[in-house]
Protein backbone atom coordinates (compact mmCIF):
# COMPACT_ATOMS: atom_id res chain seq x y z
CA UNK A 1 0.00 0.00 0.00
CA UNK A 2 1.29 3.63 -1.10
CA UNK A 3 1.65 5.58 2.02
CA UNK A 4 -0.16 8.81 2.14
CA UNK A 5 1.59 11.81 2.52
CA UNK A 6 1.06 13.69 4.95
CA UNK A 7 1.20 18.02 5.37
CA UNK A 8 1.67 17.18 9.12
CA UNK A 9 4.96 16.99 9.80
CA UNK A 10 5.39 18.17 13.32
CA UNK A 11 7.08 21.38 14.85
CA UNK A 12 10.42 19.34 15.64
CA UNK A 13 12.69 21.02 13.25
CA UNK A 14 15.60 18.70 13.88
CA UNK A 15 13.54 15.44 13.73
CA UNK A 16 15.50 14.22 10.63
CA UNK A 17 18.80 16.09 11.89
CA UNK A 18 18.16 13.95 15.27
CA UNK A 19 17.64 10.72 13.37
CA UNK A 20 21.15 10.81 11.85
CA UNK A 21 21.88 10.71 15.55
CA UNK A 22 20.71 6.90 15.69
CA UNK A 23 22.73 4.41 13.59
CA UNK A 24 20.09 1.44 14.24
CA UNK A 25 17.33 3.38 12.77
CA UNK A 26 19.34 3.06 8.88
CA UNK A 27 18.63 -0.66 9.41
CA UNK A 28 16.62 -2.56 6.56
CA UNK A 29 14.27 -5.63 8.00
CA UNK A 30 13.56 -8.27 5.42
CA UNK A 31 14.35 -5.08 3.16
CA UNK A 32 11.42 -2.48 4.36
CA UNK A 33 13.07 0.16 6.38
CA UNK A 34 12.84 -0.24 10.50
CA UNK A 35 9.83 1.79 11.89
CA UNK A 36 10.95 1.25 15.41
CA UNK A 37 7.63 1.58 17.73
CA UNK A 38 8.70 -0.23 20.63
CA UNK A 39 10.42 2.49 22.67
CA UNK A 40 8.64 1.95 25.49
CA UNK A 41 9.85 -1.60 25.85
CA UNK A 42 13.45 -0.32 25.18
CA UNK A 43 14.85 3.16 23.51
CA UNK A 44 17.68 3.29 20.48
CA UNK A 45 21.09 4.45 21.29
CA UNK A 46 22.42 7.75 19.70
CA UNK A 47 25.78 7.88 18.11
CA UNK A 48 27.52 10.42 20.90
CA UNK A 49 26.44 7.83 23.88
CA UNK A 50 27.62 4.73 21.90
CA UNK A 51 30.82 6.94 21.26
CA UNK A 52 31.38 7.80 24.98
CA UNK A 53 30.88 3.89 26.25
CA UNK A 54 34.13 3.15 23.11
CA UNK A 55 36.03 6.47 25.03
CA UNK A 56 35.62 5.04 28.30
CA UNK A 57 36.32 1.13 27.83
CA UNK A 58 39.03 2.46 25.30
CA UNK A 59 40.80 4.61 27.92
CA UNK A 60 39.32 5.10 31.25
CA UNK A 61 38.39 1.64 32.14
CA UNK A 62 39.41 0.33 35.70
CA UNK A 63 37.42 -0.20 38.99
CA UNK A 64 36.51 2.05 41.09
CA UNK A 65 36.65 3.39 44.27
CA UNK A 66 40.41 1.20 45.62
CA UNK A 67 42.83 1.76 43.08
CA UNK A 68 45.43 4.99 43.41
CA UNK A 69 46.19 4.53 40.19
CA UNK A 70 45.53 6.90 37.21
CA UNK A 71 42.71 4.93 35.28
CA UNK A 72 41.25 3.93 38.55
CA UNK A 73 40.95 7.96 39.68
CA UNK A 74 39.46 8.68 36.17
CA UNK A 75 36.93 5.89 35.62
CA UNK A 76 35.51 6.72 39.80
CA UNK A 77 36.03 10.63 38.84
CA UNK A 78 33.84 9.86 35.42
CA UNK A 79 30.67 7.44 37.46
CA UNK A 80 30.65 10.13 40.18
CA UNK A 81 30.71 13.33 37.55
CA UNK A 82 27.56 10.77 36.16
CA UNK A 83 26.14 10.52 39.20
CA UNK A 84 25.87 14.35 39.49
CA UNK A 85 24.24 14.30 35.97
CA UNK A 86 21.38 12.53 37.17
CA UNK A 87 21.51 14.44 40.03
CA UNK A 88 20.86 17.46 37.94
CA UNK A 89 18.33 15.75 35.53
CA UNK A 90 15.90 14.85 38.13
CA UNK A 91 16.59 17.78 40.30
CA UNK A 92 18.11 15.97 43.50
CA UNK A 93 18.65 17.85 46.02
CA UNK A 94 22.25 16.34 46.99
CA UNK A 95 24.23 13.41 44.74
CA UNK A 96 24.43 11.47 47.21
CA UNK A 97 20.48 10.61 47.06
CA UNK A 98 21.17 9.36 43.93
CA UNK A 99 22.04 5.47 43.83
CA UNK A 100 22.52 3.15 40.67
CA UNK A 101 21.35 0.23 40.35
CA UNK A 102 20.54 -2.70 37.66
CA UNK A 103 17.54 -0.95 36.53
CA UNK A 104 13.58 -0.19 37.98
CA UNK A 105 13.54 -3.56 38.97
CA UNK A 106 16.16 -3.32 41.03
CA UNK A 107 15.75 -0.44 42.96
CA UNK A 108 12.01 -1.40 43.57
CA UNK A 109 13.67 -4.44 45.39
CA UNK A 110 16.12 -2.69 46.75
CA UNK A 111 13.52 -0.14 48.61
CA UNK A 112 11.53 -3.58 49.62
CA UNK A 113 14.76 -4.58 51.02
CA UNK A 114 16.55 -1.13 52.53
CA UNK A 115 13.00 -0.10 53.47
CA UNK A 116 10.29 -2.16 53.56
CA UNK A 117 11.50 -5.01 55.11
CA UNK A 118 12.74 -2.98 58.20
CA UNK A 119 9.69 -0.73 58.24
CA UNK A 120 6.69 -2.64 57.60
CA UNK A 121 5.45 -5.78 59.56
CA UNK A 122 2.14 -7.72 60.28
CA UNK A 123 -0.93 -6.48 59.70
CA UNK A 124 0.79 -3.11 57.71
CA UNK A 125 -0.79 -2.21 54.33
CA UNK A 126 0.96 -1.09 51.20
CA UNK A 127 -1.11 0.81 48.76
CA UNK A 128 -0.17 -0.18 44.98
CA UNK A 129 -2.21 0.86 41.59
CA UNK A 130 -3.97 -1.88 38.88
CA UNK A 131 -1.78 -0.09 37.07
CA UNK A 132 1.68 -1.32 38.37
CA UNK A 133 3.98 -2.69 36.13
CA UNK A 134 4.32 -6.73 37.68
CA UNK A 135 8.20 -5.25 38.85
CA UNK A 136 5.89 -2.74 41.06
CA UNK A 137 3.58 -5.48 42.23
CA UNK A 138 5.81 -8.32 43.00
CA UNK A 139 8.25 -7.45 45.05
CA UNK A 140 5.92 -6.05 47.38
CA UNK A 141 3.42 -9.46 47.02
CA UNK A 142 7.43 -10.94 48.43
CA UNK A 143 7.28 -8.82 51.73
CA UNK A 144 3.68 -9.07 52.20
CA UNK A 145 3.75 -12.64 52.34
CA UNK A 146 7.26 -12.74 54.68
CA UNK A 147 5.58 -9.96 56.98
CA UNK A 148 1.74 -10.98 56.81
CA UNK A 149 1.57 -7.31 55.48
CA UNK A 150 -1.52 -6.59 53.12
CA UNK A 151 -1.82 -4.71 50.07
CA UNK A 152 -4.35 -2.56 49.17
CA UNK A 153 -4.79 -1.48 44.99
CA UNK A 154 -5.99 1.54 43.79
CA UNK A 155 -8.70 1.01 41.19
CA UNK A 156 -8.84 2.27 37.39
CA UNK A 157 -12.17 3.61 35.11
CA UNK A 158 -12.59 2.11 31.58
CA UNK A 159 -10.03 5.22 30.23
CA UNK A 160 -7.37 3.80 32.33
CA UNK A 161 -7.03 6.48 34.75
CA UNK A 162 -6.20 6.09 38.61
CA UNK A 163 -9.58 7.05 40.82
CA UNK A 164 -7.90 9.49 43.18
CA UNK A 165 -11.01 9.49 45.56
CA UNK A 166 -10.29 5.44 46.11
CA UNK A 167 -7.02 5.93 46.61
CA UNK A 168 -7.75 7.97 49.47
CA UNK A 169 -10.57 5.89 50.89
CA UNK A 170 -7.32 2.88 51.26
CA UNK A 171 -5.88 5.10 53.87
CA UNK A 172 -6.15 4.29 57.28
CA UNK A 173 -4.08 3.84 60.44
CA UNK A 174 -2.32 0.85 59.14
CA UNK A 175 -1.07 1.89 55.64
CA UNK A 176 2.82 2.14 55.74
CA UNK A 177 3.79 2.47 52.55
CA UNK A 178 2.55 3.38 48.81
CA UNK A 179 3.67 2.48 45.39
CA UNK A 180 2.39 4.44 42.50
CA UNK A 181 4.01 4.43 38.62
CA UNK A 182 4.54 8.15 37.02
CA UNK A 183 3.57 6.72 33.66
CA UNK A 184 1.52 3.47 32.92
CA UNK A 185 3.59 1.24 30.28
CA UNK A 186 0.61 -0.17 28.68
CA UNK A 187 -1.69 2.66 28.39
CA UNK A 188 0.53 5.87 28.35
CA UNK A 189 -1.38 7.30 31.27
CA UNK A 190 -0.09 10.19 33.01
CA UNK A 191 -0.79 9.69 37.17
CA UNK A 192 -1.63 12.68 39.42
CA UNK A 193 1.25 11.84 41.67
CA UNK A 194 1.94 15.05 42.79
CA UNK A 195 -1.59 15.12 44.86
CA UNK A 196 -1.09 11.65 45.19
CA UNK A 197 2.43 11.94 46.67
CA UNK A 198 0.91 14.55 49.03
CA UNK A 199 -1.76 13.31 50.61
CA UNK A 200 0.40 10.55 51.85
CA UNK A 201 2.33 12.85 52.94
CA UNK A 202 -0.06 14.48 55.01
CA UNK A 203 -0.40 11.21 56.89
CA UNK A 204 3.33 10.73 57.12
CA UNK A 205 3.30 7.64 54.40
CA UNK A 206 6.14 8.02 52.31
CA UNK A 207 5.97 6.86 48.59
CA UNK A 208 7.98 5.52 46.06
CA UNK A 209 7.40 6.41 42.09
CA UNK A 210 8.05 4.45 39.27
CA UNK A 211 9.20 6.36 36.64
CA UNK A 212 10.41 4.01 34.22
CA UNK A 213 7.90 5.35 31.35
CA UNK A 214 7.84 9.06 32.53
CA UNK A 215 11.92 10.01 32.86
CA UNK A 216 12.63 9.74 29.08
CA UNK A 217 9.43 12.18 28.09
CA UNK A 218 9.24 15.06 30.66
CA UNK A 219 10.81 16.85 32.93
CA UNK A 220 11.09 15.07 36.34
CA UNK A 221 11.87 17.19 39.13
CA UNK A 222 12.13 15.24 42.33
CA UNK A 223 11.94 18.01 44.87
CA UNK A 224 9.10 19.32 43.61
CA UNK A 225 7.05 16.26 43.01
CA UNK A 226 8.65 15.44 46.88
CA UNK A 227 8.36 11.92 46.57
CA UNK A 228 10.11 10.03 48.72
CA UNK A 229 11.76 7.19 46.17
CA UNK A 230 11.93 7.58 42.37
CA UNK A 231 12.86 5.12 39.76
CA UNK A 232 13.83 4.24 36.07
CA UNK A 233 16.17 2.75 33.75
CA UNK A 234 18.85 3.73 31.86
CA UNK A 235 18.04 1.55 28.71
CA UNK A 236 14.36 3.34 28.03
CA UNK A 237 16.44 7.01 28.15
CA UNK A 238 18.78 6.17 25.13
CA UNK A 239 21.09 4.60 27.39
CA UNK A 240 22.88 1.04 27.95
CA UNK A 241 21.14 -1.94 29.79
CA UNK A 242 21.96 -3.09 33.26
CA UNK A 243 22.04 0.13 34.76
CA UNK A 244 19.54 2.62 36.32
CA UNK A 245 18.80 5.04 38.95
CA UNK A 246 17.10 4.67 42.77
CA UNK A 247 16.16 8.51 44.24
CA UNK A 248 16.16 8.49 47.37
CA UNK A 249 15.61 11.55 50.30
CA UNK A 250 19.01 11.29 51.75
CA UNK A 251 17.05 11.02 55.61
CA UNK A 252 15.27 8.09 54.41
CA UNK A 253 17.94 6.16 52.50
CA UNK A 254 20.21 6.97 55.43
CA UNK A 255 17.45 5.04 58.02
CA UNK A 256 17.36 2.02 55.49
CA UNK A 257 19.10 -1.08 56.08
CA UNK A 258 21.62 -2.38 53.37
CA UNK A 259 20.03 -4.88 50.27
CA UNK A 260 22.72 -6.70 49.23
CA UNK A 261 26.46 -7.06 51.28
CA UNK A 262 29.51 -7.07 49.51
CA UNK A 263 32.44 -4.86 49.05
CA UNK A 264 32.29 -0.86 48.42
CA UNK A 265 29.26 -0.49 50.72
CA UNK A 266 31.65 -1.17 53.96
CA UNK A 267 33.80 0.99 55.93
CA UNK A 268 35.18 -1.55 57.89
CA UNK A 269 34.88 -5.39 58.66
CA UNK A 270 36.00 -7.99 60.98
CA UNK A 271 34.00 -11.06 61.40
CA UNK A 272 32.70 -9.83 64.41
CA UNK A 273 31.12 -6.54 63.05
CA UNK A 274 30.83 -4.63 59.90
CA UNK A 275 30.24 -1.49 59.40
CA UNK A 276 28.39 -0.36 56.66
CA UNK A 277 29.54 2.82 54.30
CA UNK A 278 27.46 6.31 54.09
CA UNK A 279 24.61 6.68 51.56
CA UNK A 280 25.12 6.18 48.33
CA UNK A 281 27.84 3.80 48.54
CA UNK A 282 25.97 1.80 51.19
CA UNK A 283 23.78 0.47 48.69
CA UNK A 284 26.65 -0.41 46.09
CA UNK A 285 27.61 -3.29 46.92
CA UNK A 286 30.19 -4.91 44.79
CA UNK A 287 31.98 -3.05 41.00
CA UNK A 288 28.60 -1.91 39.69
CA UNK A 289 28.30 -1.02 35.99
CA UNK A 290 30.41 1.64 35.33
CA UNK A 291 30.41 2.02 31.70
CA UNK A 292 26.85 1.82 31.92
CA UNK A 293 26.33 4.17 34.31
CA UNK A 294 28.95 6.59 32.29
CA UNK A 295 26.78 6.07 29.65
CA UNK A 296 23.89 6.95 31.18
CA UNK A 297 25.27 10.45 32.56
CA UNK A 298 26.19 10.78 28.16
CA UNK A 299 22.62 9.87 27.58
CA UNK A 300 20.95 12.22 29.84
CA UNK A 301 23.50 14.88 28.38
CA UNK A 302 21.96 14.18 24.69
CA UNK A 303 18.08 14.41 25.84
CA UNK A 304 19.12 17.79 27.82
CA UNK A 305 20.49 19.37 24.58
CA UNK A 306 18.05 18.46 22.70
CA UNK A 307 15.20 19.68 25.44
CA UNK A 308 12.91 17.80 27.49
CA UNK A 309 10.01 20.54 26.38
CA UNK A 310 10.77 20.05 22.79
CA UNK A 311 10.76 15.98 23.16
CA UNK A 312 7.19 16.36 24.47
CA UNK A 313 6.11 18.80 21.96
CA UNK A 314 7.41 16.55 19.43
CA UNK A 315 5.97 13.32 21.03
CA UNK A 316 2.74 14.60 21.37
CA UNK A 317 1.99 15.73 18.00
CA UNK A 318 3.22 12.43 17.35
CA UNK A 319 0.52 10.94 19.61
CA UNK A 320 -2.47 13.36 18.66
CA UNK A 321 -1.56 11.98 15.08
CA UNK A 322 -1.70 8.77 15.68
CA UNK A 323 -4.58 8.65 17.68
CA UNK A 324 -6.56 10.33 15.24
CA UNK A 325 -5.26 7.97 12.75
CA UNK A 326 -5.94 5.02 14.83
CA UNK A 327 -9.81 6.05 15.16
CA UNK A 328 -10.05 6.30 11.47
CA UNK A 329 -9.97 2.77 11.07
CA UNK A 330 -13.09 0.59 11.65
CA UNK A 331 -13.11 -2.49 14.13
CA UNK A 332 -9.98 -0.51 15.90
CA UNK A 333 -10.17 0.22 19.89
CA UNK A 334 -7.64 2.31 21.62
CA UNK A 335 -7.23 0.83 24.75
CA UNK A 336 -6.14 3.77 27.37
CA UNK A 337 -7.90 7.19 26.27
CA UNK A 338 -6.78 9.18 29.61
CA UNK A 339 -6.90 12.90 28.78
CA UNK A 340 -2.87 12.86 29.81
CA UNK A 341 -0.82 10.69 27.91
CA UNK A 342 2.32 9.89 26.71
CA UNK A 343 2.76 8.51 23.25
CA UNK A 344 1.88 4.92 23.87
CA UNK A 345 -1.06 3.70 21.98
CA UNK A 346 -2.21 0.54 22.80
CA UNK A 347 -5.10 -0.99 20.93
CA UNK A 348 -7.01 -4.04 19.84
CA UNK A 349 -8.19 -5.38 16.53
CA UNK A 350 -11.71 -6.96 16.04
CA UNK A 351 -10.99 -10.42 14.88
CA UNK A 352 -7.32 -10.21 15.39
CA UNK A 353 -5.52 -11.73 17.91
CA UNK A 354 -2.45 -8.80 18.91
CA UNK A 355 0.09 -12.13 18.16
CA UNK A 356 -0.69 -12.10 14.87
CA UNK A 357 -0.97 -8.11 14.40
CA UNK A 358 2.87 -8.13 15.60
CA UNK A 359 4.42 -10.78 13.08
CA UNK A 360 2.21 -9.15 10.37
CA UNK A 361 3.58 -5.80 10.79
CA UNK A 362 7.03 -7.04 11.18
CA UNK A 363 7.01 -8.27 7.60
CA UNK A 364 6.71 -4.60 7.36
CA UNK A 365 9.59 -3.84 9.37
CA UNK A 366 6.96 -2.67 11.92
CA UNK A 367 8.41 -3.08 15.31
CA UNK A 368 5.71 -2.85 18.05
CA UNK A 369 5.03 -5.26 21.17
CA UNK A 370 2.24 -7.05 21.91
CA UNK A 371 0.83 -9.23 24.49
CA UNK A 372 -0.01 -8.63 28.31
CA UNK A 373 3.01 -5.87 28.17
CA UNK A 374 4.03 -7.17 32.25
CA UNK A 375 0.74 -5.53 33.46
CA UNK A 376 -1.81 -8.78 33.34
CA UNK A 377 -4.38 -6.81 36.33
CA UNK A 378 -4.95 -3.81 33.68
CA UNK A 379 -5.86 -6.53 31.22
CA UNK A 380 -8.32 -8.42 33.25
CA UNK A 381 -10.06 -4.93 34.71
CA UNK A 382 -10.23 -3.65 31.15
CA UNK A 383 -11.05 -6.93 29.73
CA UNK A 384 -8.67 -7.78 26.76
CA UNK A 385 -7.12 -10.66 26.89
CA UNK A 386 -3.67 -8.47 25.24
CA UNK A 387 -3.11 -5.99 23.24
CA UNK A 388 -0.83 -4.54 20.05
CA UNK A 389 1.60 -1.32 21.75
CA UNK A 390 2.95 1.46 19.74
CA UNK A 391 5.14 3.53 21.48
CA UNK A 392 6.93 6.53 20.11
CA UNK A 393 10.19 7.91 21.37
CA UNK A 394 11.50 11.66 19.96
CA UNK A 395 13.01 10.22 16.85
CA UNK A 396 10.06 8.85 15.53
CA UNK A 397 7.96 10.39 12.32
CA UNK A 398 4.99 11.66 10.97
CA UNK A 399 5.66 9.49 8.07
CA UNK A 400 6.44 6.30 10.55
CA UNK A 401 2.31 6.39 11.88
CA UNK A 402 1.51 6.37 8.31
CA UNK A 403 3.74 3.29 8.20
CA UNK A 404 1.71 1.85 10.97
CA UNK A 405 -1.29 2.54 9.80
CA UNK A 406 -0.84 1.20 6.40
CA UNK A 407 0.34 -2.20 7.94
CA UNK A 408 -3.07 -2.29 9.68
CA UNK A 409 -5.07 -2.15 6.76
CA UNK A 410 -2.63 -4.77 5.36
CA UNK A 411 -2.92 -6.98 8.53
CA UNK A 412 -7.23 -6.15 8.30
CA UNK A 413 -7.70 -6.84 4.31
CA UNK A 414 -5.62 -10.52 5.36
CA UNK A 415 -7.74 -11.32 7.89
CA UNK A 416 -10.75 -9.61 5.84
CA UNK B 1 10.38 -28.57 -0.14
CA UNK B 2 11.89 -25.67 0.82
CA UNK B 3 12.41 -25.99 4.42
CA UNK B 4 13.35 -22.13 4.65
CA UNK B 5 9.51 -20.70 4.15
CA UNK B 6 9.52 -17.16 5.05
CA UNK B 7 7.18 -15.62 7.29
CA UNK B 8 4.24 -14.83 4.52
CA UNK B 9 3.74 -17.93 3.94
CA UNK B 10 2.67 -18.79 7.44
CA UNK B 11 -0.39 -16.64 7.06
CA UNK B 12 -1.56 -18.79 3.68
CA UNK B 13 -5.18 -19.04 3.01
CA UNK B 14 -5.71 -22.48 4.37
CA UNK B 15 -4.20 -21.16 7.57
CA UNK B 16 -6.48 -18.03 7.61
CA UNK B 17 -9.49 -20.35 6.28
CA UNK B 18 -8.92 -22.29 9.70
CA UNK B 19 -8.61 -19.54 12.00
CA UNK B 20 -11.91 -17.82 10.36
CA UNK B 21 -14.23 -21.08 10.59
CA UNK B 22 -12.39 -23.33 12.77
CA UNK B 23 -12.90 -27.13 12.51
CA UNK B 24 -14.16 -29.07 15.64
CA UNK B 25 -14.80 -25.90 17.52
CA UNK B 26 -16.64 -26.36 20.95
CA UNK B 27 -17.36 -29.15 23.14
CA UNK B 28 -18.10 -32.61 24.03
CA UNK B 29 -20.63 -33.67 26.22
CA UNK B 30 -18.86 -36.81 27.26
CA UNK B 31 -14.85 -36.59 26.97
CA UNK B 32 -12.86 -39.17 28.08
CA UNK B 33 -10.06 -37.25 28.11
CA UNK B 34 -9.35 -33.42 28.61
CA UNK B 35 -7.16 -31.04 29.21
CA UNK B 36 -6.20 -27.30 29.10
CA UNK B 37 -3.19 -25.94 27.81
CA UNK B 38 -1.58 -22.73 28.58
CA UNK B 39 0.99 -20.68 26.96
CA UNK B 40 2.54 -18.66 29.56
CA UNK B 41 3.99 -15.87 26.85
CA UNK B 42 0.92 -14.29 25.72
CA UNK B 43 -1.67 -15.62 28.38
CA UNK B 44 -3.61 -17.45 25.60
CA UNK B 45 -5.23 -20.69 26.71
CA UNK B 46 -6.38 -24.00 24.70
CA UNK B 47 -9.16 -26.70 26.04
CA UNK B 48 -8.65 -29.76 24.17
CA UNK B 49 -11.10 -32.72 24.85
CA UNK B 50 -11.71 -36.50 23.13
CA UNK B 51 -13.21 -39.31 23.53
CA UNK B 52 -11.18 -42.52 23.08
CA UNK B 53 -13.00 -45.55 21.77
CA UNK B 54 -10.54 -48.15 22.82
CA UNK B 55 -7.48 -46.78 21.41
CA UNK B 56 -8.87 -44.88 18.69
CA UNK B 57 -9.88 -40.93 19.21
CA UNK B 58 -13.45 -41.31 18.21
CA UNK B 59 -14.27 -37.56 19.01
CA UNK B 60 -12.49 -34.30 19.61
CA UNK B 61 -13.20 -30.99 20.15
CA UNK B 62 -10.98 -27.62 21.28
CA UNK B 63 -12.12 -24.12 22.46
CA UNK B 64 -9.89 -21.41 23.69
CA UNK B 65 -8.48 -17.61 23.03
CA UNK B 66 -5.30 -17.61 20.91
CA UNK B 67 -4.08 -16.55 17.99
CA UNK B 68 -4.54 -17.18 14.44
CA UNK B 69 -1.36 -19.63 14.13
CA UNK B 70 -2.64 -21.50 17.59
CA UNK B 71 -6.47 -21.73 16.66
CA UNK B 72 -5.97 -23.32 12.88
CA UNK B 73 -3.27 -25.43 14.41
CA UNK B 74 -6.07 -26.78 16.50
CA UNK B 75 -8.79 -26.54 14.04
CA UNK B 76 -6.37 -28.47 11.86
CA UNK B 77 -4.93 -31.02 14.42
CA UNK B 78 -8.48 -32.00 15.53
CA UNK B 79 -9.18 -32.99 11.84
CA UNK B 80 -6.17 -34.97 11.50
CA UNK B 81 -6.35 -36.67 14.50
CA UNK B 82 -10.17 -38.15 14.21
CA UNK B 83 -10.16 -41.38 13.68
CA UNK B 84 -7.09 -42.15 14.27
CA UNK B 85 -5.09 -44.30 17.03
CA UNK B 86 -3.17 -42.87 20.49
CA UNK B 87 -0.20 -44.57 18.84
CA UNK B 88 -0.32 -43.17 15.81
CA UNK B 89 -1.40 -39.43 17.39
CA UNK B 90 1.66 -40.30 19.47
CA UNK B 91 3.91 -39.93 16.20
CA UNK B 92 2.30 -36.92 14.56
CA UNK B 93 2.70 -34.65 17.88
CA UNK B 94 6.83 -35.11 17.69
CA UNK B 95 6.95 -35.28 14.09
CA UNK B 96 4.94 -31.62 14.54
CA UNK B 97 6.96 -30.67 17.29
CA UNK B 98 10.37 -31.91 15.24
CA UNK B 99 9.00 -29.99 12.66
CA UNK B 100 7.97 -26.39 14.76
CA UNK B 101 11.26 -25.91 16.06
CA UNK B 102 13.38 -26.70 13.00
CA UNK B 103 14.43 -30.85 13.91
CA UNK B 104 12.60 -32.38 11.31
CA UNK B 105 13.33 -33.63 7.63
CA UNK B 106 10.94 -32.40 5.31
CA UNK B 107 12.02 -33.90 2.41
CA UNK B 108 12.60 -37.28 4.53
CA UNK B 109 9.79 -39.62 5.45
CA UNK B 110 6.94 -38.06 8.62
CA UNK B 111 2.95 -38.32 8.29
CA UNK B 112 2.20 -35.01 8.52
CA UNK B 113 0.72 -33.97 4.85
CA UNK B 114 -0.88 -30.42 4.36
CA UNK B 115 0.25 -29.91 8.60
CA UNK B 116 3.71 -28.47 7.25
CA UNK B 117 2.08 -25.63 6.24
CA UNK B 118 3.21 -24.67 9.63
CA UNK B 119 6.85 -24.91 8.76
CA UNK B 120 7.38 -21.23 8.42
CA UNK B 121 6.93 -21.15 12.20
CA UNK B 122 10.67 -22.11 12.86
CA UNK B 123 11.56 -18.95 11.91
CA UNK B 124 9.81 -16.90 14.22
CA UNK B 125 11.03 -18.26 17.73
CA UNK B 126 8.24 -15.68 19.07
CA UNK B 127 5.30 -18.25 17.60
CA UNK B 128 6.51 -21.48 17.75
CA UNK B 129 4.75 -22.31 21.26
CA UNK B 130 1.67 -21.01 19.26
CA UNK B 131 2.11 -23.87 16.68
CA UNK B 132 2.98 -26.24 19.61
CA UNK B 133 0.28 -25.65 22.29
CA UNK B 134 -2.75 -27.69 20.53
CA UNK B 135 -0.58 -30.81 20.11
CA UNK B 136 0.74 -30.46 23.61
CA UNK B 137 -2.48 -30.34 25.34
CA UNK B 138 -3.22 -33.19 23.34
CA UNK B 139 -0.70 -34.82 24.32
CA UNK B 140 -1.81 -34.25 28.38
CA UNK B 141 -4.94 -35.19 27.44
CA UNK B 142 -3.99 -38.08 26.00
CA UNK B 143 -1.98 -38.69 29.21
CA UNK B 144 -4.47 -37.97 31.50
CA UNK B 145 -2.54 -34.72 32.72
CA UNK B 146 -6.06 -32.41 33.35
CA UNK B 147 -6.77 -28.88 33.20
CA UNK B 148 -5.49 -26.48 35.97
CA UNK B 149 -2.35 -28.76 36.47
CA UNK B 150 -0.40 -27.32 33.39
CA UNK B 151 2.40 -25.51 35.63
CA UNK B 152 3.08 -29.09 37.72
CA UNK B 153 6.41 -30.54 37.57
CA UNK B 154 4.76 -33.57 36.13
CA UNK B 155 3.17 -32.08 33.46
CA UNK B 156 4.70 -33.31 30.10
CA UNK B 157 3.32 -30.21 28.12
CA UNK B 158 5.27 -28.05 30.14
CA UNK B 159 8.50 -29.87 30.06
CA UNK B 160 8.37 -30.69 26.28
CA UNK B 161 7.37 -26.37 25.90
CA UNK B 162 10.28 -25.68 28.07
CA UNK B 163 12.94 -27.23 26.07
CA UNK B 164 11.41 -26.45 22.46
Amino acid sequence: MKLIESTLEPQFASVEHVRADFPILKLQVDGKPLVYLDNAASSQMPQPVIDRLVRYQTTQHANINRGVHYLSETATAEYEESRRKLQRFINAREDREVIFTSGTTDAINLVMHGYGRKFIGAGDEIVLTTLEHHSNIVPWQMLAEEKGARIRVVPINDAGELLVDEYEKLFNERTKFVGVMHVSNALGTVNPIKPMIAFAHARGIPVLIDGAQAAPHMNIDVQDLDCDFYTFSGHKLCGPTGVGILYGKAEMLERMQPFKGGGDMILSVTFEKTIYNTIPHKFEAGTPPIAAAIGLGAAVDYLLAIGMDAIASHETQLLNYATEQLNGLSGVRIIGTAPAKIAVLSFVIEGVHPHDIGTLLNQEGIAVRTGHHCVQPVMLRLKVPATTRASFAFYNTIAEVDALIAGLRTVQKIFA
Amino acid sequence: MNTKLNTKSLYQEVILDHNRKPRNYGTLDKASHHAVGHNPLCGDHLDVALNLDGERIDNIAFHGESCAICKASASMMTSVVKGKTRADVEILIREFRDMAIGKLDLDGSHHLGRLTVFAGVHDLPTRVKCAILPWHTLHAALNSVVSTSTEAEDDPMHAAIGDA
